[in-house]
């Protein structure tokens, strides 16, 4: 009978030491996923804001976390990698200080409020941001995606120098972590030993002209980037040399990775939400507000005849309101200037130059979000008949024009083309973001529980900055580059649901 | 033996929790030993529980049973797609249980008992993967079953009697899969209700058909708890017209389903061999549905569709000695859970059920009863489809929660029989 006891009691003690239940095959245990052919052990991602991941027009704690390189990394865990350090700021308001101070042009994150009508739109955070460029913890840090830099910033020496922000050759959200005022992105990137990388770079390269209605200049053929301006396009062969050099830097030593394109950057909810038709007008107004372009329709043809424009160029600006919803006039700087000639025939100068690059929208001209809280408004409360879109040309930075949109999308091929290229080169990974962004704007990426369009707000891919991406939409963009990691280097690491991924974030003020 | 009662009375103080479905087959350690059968078992008082109409054939004017079970139960839980990966921190349940009976002529027998049939408790950590379906529920109900017992001839006997339950609930959930604060915090519900009460029945045959062979039958009928006015409590709520959580009361109802009981023993020499047959009315389990006093704040029902399922058990005792019983036993537990359904607070699929125990007889009155049940679960591979993430007016969008999991459950008891 002793011995019974004593295996009750045995039994019993290895019933408590086994308690938990094991899977046969564990997704903890080493080798369940496959690193294949890449050693994720140090993983370095270089690129700019969305790599940052920036979101609401800023950038702030939980929405850094949310950053596709963060989320790879998490996912990289499953198959050796190493710890993943992030450039986090002080807070979950956003914006910048310089010295205490707010730096202006950086302030807090936008949230989805409801107004007394319940209608929703975005509204900056109350609040004071707390992350100071001068005293934010210095780098290097695995995700260096610096927001705002095109793809020369990254090489660019000085680039996080904090006596630079003022003169604007330095961007503060790298001064917060450069190792130095002279240091350079990629110098502070591969001095981390990178086992694997990822570079996303070049959209900037592209975005800051598009952004601001092309009010920059074309900079094709000429790679002399010191007379750049930041709302330029960059020429194609001063990317090739900028992008070739990190490439080269980040192989230098062996290390694997993956290249990411550029997507369209028009395909984003900043140039898709406000129709390029939207000036409501009945019939009696409508022919009120023609009456007022008669003598500038006439003069078009006069123009013609003195050899100053085209007759196609005529017929492009004639202005012709109608009852219904119509396109509203604005300026184009690509048209022919002919302010000096119509004030020379007699007409007044502030006239003159409404009338001197206007014409009215077509549907391939795209209106940007901001313009959305400009048409339609009478800026001068005294003169309750100047109605911009109306009576106002909406301004040339609101309008991204057919002809503007034409090199955004020819220097998008370009730069695509050499990123390619480079990828194969090296033997890289390429990741076409601009194939995936177009399944997401043109069908919807359908995910478990949902469909993640670019519509603007309900969309779920998109912040209320219209142009960075929700912790949905970086999921989204994770599981795009891992796909490509796992093909490249054949290796199993697993994807996340994107559907767990939070889209816009709800407060009242 | 002081310190024994001491230990049984402390057990009886804590919580009731179980993991793997919320019906707990924990109600008498000699019972437990031979697999959990005992409806065509005469055994002690334990057949207040098993089979009132049996109580009436025990030899003692006065019989006592006292126990309790140690829950060890864990889930595991992964998804190989995603690499989530969970593991419940449950702690340990103790289901217990009560029984007196008592022989008031040579064909009418009084018994009380009090016991808990159902409970549930499983606790994942908070933000898990699942946790827009729990993060941790508890669920308590005890049973208080007064019983009559009368032999209408000697081979054959009626029983049965009132049922009262009394129960509580605690559930914690995230409100669904994303919302959260500005801080990144997920916005959660808390749903909590005790002294939940409501009244059943129970009812039973048993047949004496030789010296060696008995049959029994018994009916315990289903019983409704329903929390009304329950507190609801919201955390990390984002400051938004569109998120009108602030605590509010709620009702819900939680059905213990009906219980069908039926088996048979064989005595041969100093063997005793049971068979019982078990089927439970799970059908009633349509949805957890939750119901919030404000309009606007929309109700949730979380899916079930529960499906009738069936436990079939087999037990075998031994007299080993003046001093002691032996016994073992096994059964097959089916899951309730229909694919598609398989929901992470009640991750329950097929089980195993291995048991064994022993009685220790301290002169002619105590006995000491020990079990001990370890049930073995497969690894599965199941999901969850019906969680609403949406609707477009007409029909619901789901989003699917799948996975592998696998439960276990290690379950050492403690009793004692007092015969007088």
């Amino acid at each position: 009978m002793k011995n019974t006891i004593k295996f009750m009691i045995g039994a019993l003690a290895i019933g408590l030491v086994s308690c938990e239940p094991e899977f046969e095959n564990a997704v903890i245990d080493e080798g369940f996923y496959d690193a294949g052919d890449a050693d994720f052990s140090t993983y370095v991602s270089l690129g700019a804001s969305i790599t940052g991941g920036t979101a609401d027009g800023t950038n702030y704690m939980f929405a850094q976390e949310n950053s596709y390189p963060n989320i790879m990394a998490q996912q990289f865990e499953f198959v050796g990698g190493g710890e993943f350090t992030q450039p986090l700021t002080s807070d979950n308001i956003g914006g910048l200080l310089l010295n205490g101070q707010p730096l202006p042009g950086y302030g807090t994150r936008l949230v989805l409020s409801f107004d007394e009508n319940g209608n929703p739109g975005p509204t900056p955070l109350e609040g004071t941001p707390t992350t100071d460029v001068a005293t934010s913890e210095a780098g290097p840090f695995n995700n260096m995606g610096v927001d705002g830099s095109k793809s020369f910033n990254l090489v660019t020496p000085g680039y996080g120098d904090i006596a630079g922000i003022a003169g604007g050759t330095a961007n503060p959200w790298y001064a917060r972590f450069a190792t130095s005022a002279s240091s350079t992105v990629i110098d502070d990137a591969v001095s981390l030993n990178p086992t694997f990388f990822s570079l996303w770079t070049g959209n900037n390269d592209v975005y800051s002209y598009a952004s601001q209605g092309g009010i920059g200049v074309d900079q094709l053929g000429n790679t002399d980037l010191s007379t750049y301006g930041y709302r330029d396009i960059t020429d194609p062969n001063a990317f090739a040399t900028a992008y070739s050099a990190q490439v080269d830097a980040l192989v230098a030593n062996g290390a694997k990775g993956v290249l990411v394109n550029i997507p369209d950057v028009t395909s984003l909810p900043y140039f898709t939400t406000v129709p390029a038709q939207s000036i409501p007008l009945d019939g009696a107004t409508a022919g009120a507000v023609n009456a007022q372009f008669t003598l500038y329709n006439g003069a078009l043809g006069q123009l013609v005849a003195g050899g100053f424009i085209s007759a196609e160029e005529a017929a492009s600006r004639v202005i012709n309101f109608v009852a219904g919803v119509n396109y509203p006039i604005i300026t184009d700087d690509d048209l022919t200037d002919v302010t000096a000639i119509l004030q020379g025939a007699g007409l007044d100068a502030e006239t003159a130059a409404l009338l001197g690059q206007l014409r009215q929208a077509k549907d391939d001209d795209i209106i940007i979000l901001p313009a959305s809280g400009v048409l339609g408004t009478t800026p001068d409360p005294s003169n309750p008949t100047g109605v911009v879109g109306v009576s106002i040309p909406l301004q040339d930075v609101y309008v991204l024009t057919s002809t503007e949109k034409a090199r955004v999308d020819t220097a998008t091929q370009s730069f695509n083309t050499i990123i390619e290229g480079l990828a194969a080169a090296n033997d890289l990974g390429y990741v076409d973001a601009k194939a995936a962004l177009a399944e997401v704007a043109s069908t919807g990426h359908i995910f478990n529980g949902g469909r993640m369009t670019n519509a603007y707000v309900t969309g779920g891919g998109f912040s209320l900055d219209g142009v960075h991406l929700t912790p949905r939409g970086y999921a989204f963009c994770a599981n795009m580059i891992i796909d490509v990691v796992n093909t490249t280097y054949n290796a199993t690491v697993p994807k996340v649901d994107i559907g767990t991924y939070g889209t816009v974030n709800l407060h009242n003020n | 033996m002081k310190k024994v009662l001491l230990l049984t009375v402390l057990f009886l103080a804590t919580a009731v929790t179980y993991a793997g479905g919320y019906r707990v087959s924990l109600q008498g350690n000699k019972s437990l030993a031979m697999g959990h059968t005992g409806v065509a078992v005469i055994n002690s008082s334990e057949l207040v529980f098993f089979n009132p109409a049996g109580l009436v054939y025990l030899e003692n004017k006065l019989s006592v049973s006292v126990g309790a079970h140690g829950v060890l139960a864990n889930v595991n839980y992964q998804n190989s797609a995603t690499g989530e990966n969970a593991m419940t921190d449950s702690g340990v349940g103790t289901p217990f249980y009560a029984y007196v009976s008592y022989q008031a002529n040579d064909w009418l027998a009084f018994g009380l008992g009090i016991y808990t049939p159902y409970g549930s408790g499983v606790t994942y950590e908070d933000d898990w993967a699942g946790s827009h379906l729990v993060n941790n529920i508890d669920l308590k109900a005890i049973f208080i079953q007064p019983t009559i017992s009368i032999k209408i001839t000697d081979k054959f006997s009626v029983g049965g009697g009132p049922i009262y339950a009394t129960g509580g609930v605690t559930f914690n959930k995230n409100l669904n899969r994303t919302l959260s604060d500005l801080d990144g915090n997920r916005t959660e519900v808390t749903l909590e209700q005790s002294g939940i009460s409501n009244w059943g029945w129970t009812a039973s045959w048993m047949l004496k058909a030789s010296e060696n062979l008995t049959f029994g039958m018994n009916y315990r009928s289903e019983i409704i708890l329903s929390a009304e006015d329950g507190d609801a409590t919201f955390e990390n709520v984002p400051n938004s017209p569109a998120t009108p959580f602030a605590a509010t009361t709620f009702d819900a109802e939680l059905p213990l389903p009906a219980e069908w009981s039926t088996g048979m023993s064989y005595k041969h020499d100093k063997f005793l061999f049971a068979i019982d047959y078990n089927r439970t009315m799970w059908n009633v389990y349509e949805s957890l549905s939750v119901d919030f006093a404000p309009a606007e704040i929309q109700d949730t029902e979380l899916l079930r569709n529960y499906k009738d399922s069936s436990t079939y058990r087999f037990g075998i005792q031994y007299n080993a000695s003046e001093s002691f019983t032996l016994r073992g036993g096994y059964y097959f537990d089916e899951s309730p859970v229909q694919s598609g359904y398989f929901a992470p607070e009640t991750p329950r699929n097929d089980s195993n059920g291995y048991t064994a125990g022993l009685t220790f007889r301290v002169g002619s009155r105590l006995e000491i009863d020990a079990s001990f049940l370890y049930l073995h679960f497969k690894e599965v591979d199941a999901s969850y489809d019906y969680f609403v993430e949406g609707s477009n007016g007409l029909q619901n969008q789901y989003s699917s929660f799948r996975g592998t999991y696998k439960s276990s459950a290690f379950v050492p008891g403690l009793g004692i029989t007092y015969k007088l």
